[in-house]
């Protein structure tokens, strides 16, 4: 359930990351369909290229800025996958965007938030079953409780899962959201997603004891440690703690160990704070080979390479479609700035709403 | 003008008003020994509202079993049932989180927080998850939670249980603030809130839950329509000619007390009672002042920043014509809320009321 003691000197010059796991995906005895392993793949192929092209998107000013999860496709659509996508619902925080993919969110309506067209993006929440996108961390997590109490006093098999990071695990919310949701046996699952880096500062500056997943113990619900990097393990654990919440067994607690390779956004310069090295052994961890490994070997897919070209083919033109999309979004009416504060406008906000009308008319 | 304060008394200005001072305690408004307490009003409401409403929940610290430090919700449990009326582990941001989690789910909570002062650690999710998420989502949100907060000062409790807050939450887009201050008004304003579409925090003036007034409440399952006054609108608690005394909450008795006492000096005051700090009466103010051309807010949280400037600013710009003085401004000092024996030497006197309208009087 919990980790070995991680290391605890805190003056030592390495980062002292975990050891990537580089080896394939287990498919032995797995349960889980050949169509099921194939879709894994694909939403993670899918998100990967949305992230590269979102990426490219900010550098060519399309986007003020992104995030980007390169890395750690496997714990975020492992995950998503295990959802009931006609009862569950996901709170995300900011960096979730392959779980939107493995929810099939409208990516031109996830993006927009990127596109800094709407905060919390354009896509529907309901109807995706994915709250708007959230930028405080750990914020959401309590939502998630809140949503699961409700779908609980509803009698509906509803189950929430709550993401958020190594970061967000020191957030006093994360903390109040767990015990709440073991106390009133909601059903939710935490979905940790460990990428060892919180911006800048390691998990050995920002976890004490060095598990979050041990921390389950203390709130008297099940904690897992899982390797965040194989789609399997996260997609089979969170699948047996959803299973767990809906049979009215109360809340879990899943670590997904993963690693962000990439920057923690845009602006951000990995080189300040750790090695190329380290980020060099955690690419050799990329849970998309080691996914496809395992199903070649597995016959799982064809040897020839071709599924893989054809999943290449269409993660590009979906790429190729948001891309298209993002650049011709119309930005937003001044209008909507008023709309949506309230359900009825006051007095106050529509002679705001006037005179900033006014002042663009005259403009 | 100080002959309007002075005009029966005959005696010198500062005379006049340390005579009132000393008088104070004997010459309040007649107190009701019959008909339900404030507590009592707000615990009909809530009745009402768990009665006709399926979705509404009564949730918070104690507010179960014990039926609240102040007994507000005491017997709700019992009959509405554990799903509806229920305590919570002691977290207040967790609670209102829970909130915008229930309410993402189609409830309609009803949170209390303990006291004023127990609201601050629960500022984030109140203002970047409660007040945001209708907005954020673009209206798939709506987040009808109506925050209970037992308020102001005056009963000599420990630190923190003396806070007004109203100023800090009325500058929050997407919150709407109110503060009652008699059993009828509590009633009503109570399932006002409840029945609001948008984030409702509502300030019980706690040192006023003991007051009474000879009014027959309706019972739980009443359909009788609310006579009430639309979201926003003031009340005229008292018509004067003179100036207008501006308050809510707890302070409003306390102006009423000054306004006899300004009436035996043959000065006739009117009490506007504002009631709704966001959205706040513009047109109810500038009404008031257009009769009386003088105005004096009194509250009692902190001068600086403090609601007052934004009723004086309003007054200024809606006004400016009709003021015979400038708007003058009671209200507590900026400190910290002190401790017992300092407490109503911190609070607006009647005779620092008194004197604000001897000011104006004679401008």
């Amino acid at each position: 359930m919990s980790s070995p003691p991680r290391d605890q000197d805190r003056n030592a010059s390495s980062t002292t990351d975990a050891t990537p796991p580089t080896h394939p995906v287990d498919l032995t005895g797995t349960d889980v369909s050949p169509e099921v392993l194939r879709a894994l793949y694909r939403d993670m192929v899918y998100a990967r290229h949305l992230d590269d092209e979102a990426v490219a998107l900010q550098r060519q000013g399309v986007f003020p800025a992104y995030v980007p999860l390169r890395g750690q496709e496997a714990a975020q659509v492992g995950s998503a996958a295990a959802m009931d996508r006609t009862s569950d619902f996901a709170f995300p925080t900011y960096r979730e965007m392959a779980v939107a993919v493995t929810l099939g969110v409208d990516m031109v309506g996830y993006m927009a938030s990127h596109r800094a067209l709407w905060h919390g993006g354009l896509y529907d929440p309901s109807r995706s079953r994915l709250a708007p996108i959230n930028a405080v961390v750990g914020g959401p997590v309590p939502h998630a409780v809140g949503w699961a109490l409700g779908a609980q006093l509803d009698g509906t098999p509803g189950c929430a899962l709550a993401y958020f990071g190594d970061g967000a695990s020191s957030e006093g919310d994360v903390h109040e959201a767990m015990n709440m949701a073991a106390v009133f046996q909601a059903p939710v699952v935490f979905l940790c997603q460990n990428n060892q880096w919180a911006l800048s500062v390691p998990n050995r500056d920002q976890v004490a004891g060095g598990s979050i997943a041990a921390r389950a113990a203390g709130y008297g619900m099940p904690g897992h440690e899982v390797d965040g990097n194989d789609v399997l393990a996260v997609y089979t654990t969170t699948r047996a703690a959803l299973a767990r919440a809906r049979s009215g067994g109360g809340p879990s607690l899943i670590e997904a160990r993963t690693y962000r390779l990439g920057p923690h956004s845009t602006s951000d310069d990995t080189r300040r704070y750790r090695s190329e090295d380290t980020e060099r052994q955690w690419a050799r961890a990329d849970p998309i080979e080691r996914l496809y490994t395992a199903m070649l070997a597995a016959g799982t897919v064809p040897g020839d390479d071709s599924f893989a070209a054809e999943v290449r083919e269409q993660a590009q033109e979906a790429a190729a479609s948001m891309r298209a999309g993002v650049r011709v979004a119309p930005p937003p009416s001044g209008e909507e700035m008023f709309t949506h504060v309230f359900s009825e406008p006051t007095d106050e906000l529509l002679r705001q709403q006037r005179a900033w009308r006014e002042e663009v008319e005259l403009g | 003008m100080s002959q309007l304060l002075h005009a029966d008394s005959g005696q010198g200005p500062g005379t006049a008003v340390s005579a009132s001072a000393s008088a104070s305690a004997s010459r309040r408004p007649e107190a009701h020994h019959e008909g339900p307490d404030l507590r009592q009003a707000l615990n009909a409401a809530l009745d009402r509202a768990l009665t006709e409403d399926p979705r509404t929940l009564v949730l918070g610290e104690d507010v179960g079993r014990l039926g609240g430090v102040f007994r507000v919700t005491a017997g709700l449990q019992e009959r509405h049932g554990h799903h509806r009326v229920f305590d919570t582990p002691l977290a207040e941001s967790g609670i209102m989180g829970l909130c915008v989690g229930l309410a993402m789910q189609g409830w309609r909570p009803i949170p209390e927080l303990q006291f004023d002062g127990f609201a601050y650690p629960a500022v984030d999710q109140i203002v970047n998850q409660l007040a945001r998420m209708r907005y954020r989502s673009r209206g798939a949100f709506p987040m009808p939670v109506t925050l209970r907060l037992p308020s102001f000062g005056g009963i000599q409790a420990p630190e923190h249980h003396g806070e007004s807050l109203e100023s800090l939450f009325a500058h929050v887009p997407g919150l709407n603030v109110v503060a009652p201050s008699t059993p009828a008004e509590a009633y009503t304003l109570l399932l006002q809130s409840v029945r609001c579409d948008d984030p409702v925090i509502f300030l019980e003036p706690k040192a006023r839950y003991w007051d009474r007034e000879q009014i027959q409440l309706p019972p739980p399952d009443s359909t009788q329509e609310l006579d009430a006054a639309p979201l926003g609108t003031s009340r005229v608690a008292r018509p004067g000619r003179h100036a207008t005394l501006v308050c809510w909450g707890s302070m409003v008795r306390t102006c009423l007390e000054v306004a006899e006492l300004a009436a035996e000096d043959g000065v006739d005051l009117e009490v506007l009672d504002l009631r709704w700090l966001k959205p706040l009466d513009t047109a109810g103010l500038a009404a008031s002042v257009a009769r009386t051309g003088r105005a004096v807010v009194v509250h009692e949280a902190p001068l600086t920043a403090g609601l007052g400037a934004e009723v004086s600013a309003r007054l200024m710009e809606r006004c400016f014509g009709e003021l015979r003085a400038p708007v003058q401004r009671v209200s507590g000092f900026d400190v910290p809320y002190p401790a017992g024996p300092l407490e109503h030497q911190y609070l607006p006197t009647l005779d620092r009321i008194l004197l604000a309208v001897q000011h104006t009087l004679e401008f």
